[in-house]
């Protein structure tokens, strides 16, 4: 019993830390996307809208 | 008895490892002053930047840095300029991906961070600027 314990509490702490390490050293690809889109919406974003009011008048332009 | 008390209090636990591997995984911080000032300076020279990347002497490459890929595209008086746009640009973005990667505890991760930049700013490029791909520069 105390032996089947034993293995089991290594098996979790095993678990626990190889859960630790991933997180240290696993690079979050997802949220560094999310991160880079939210960074070129707010540099290239207010010239676009600014330089750029194009679509409203083109529909309006085509007779 | 035991062992079910013992279970609880590890699925418990693994529960909490997962949680804290899901909120690891959520978001990258990106909101500290120097991030700030380097977003507001590449804000500010965007504007000037655009005619360039319209023209197509300037494209987005595959290493997230902005390239002068045809020099002829710029009125000769303009071309000093245009060079220091570039150079201060990626100057920006240099630090930048340092600092962001540096911001999350994980200075190691900045060549990652650069390549996700890289693969974005060349998705999100507009109609007709210039991107760098395997097969070389193409206009979208």
């Amino acid at each position: 019993m105390s032996t089947i314990h034993r293995v089991a509490l290594t098996a979790a702490l095993a678990v626990v830390a190889s859960g630790c390490v991933t997180i240290n050293i696993y690079f979050p690809a997802a949220a560094a996307e999310k991160a880079a889109d939210r960074i070129i919406d707010e540099v290239w974003q207010e010239r676009e809208r600014a330089a750029k009011p194009a679509p409203a008048p083109a529909q309006g332009g085509t007779q | 008895m035991i062992p079910s008390r013992f279970f609880h209090v590890l699925f418990a636990v693994l529960l909490l490892g997962l949680v804290s591997v899901v909120s690891a995984q959520g978001n990258l911080d990106v909101d500290t002053p120097a991030i700030g000032a380097l977003k507001k300076s590449m804000q500010q020279r965007h504007s000037e930047l655009v005619p360039l990347y319209d023209s197509g002497a300037v494209g987005f490459a595959r290493d997230g840095t902005v390239k002068l890929r045809d020099a002829s595209a710029v009125p000769l008086p303009q071309r000093g300029r245009a060079n220091t746009l570039i150079a201060a640009e990626n100057d920006d973005r240099a630090a930048l991906y340092r600092e962001i990667a540096r911001a999350n505890g994980h200075p190691e991760w900045e060549s990652d961070i650069r390549s996700t930049f890289a693969q974005r700013f060349i998705d999100r490029a507009k109609a007709g600027w210039w991107v760098e791909t395997q097969g070389g520069w193409k206009s979208k």
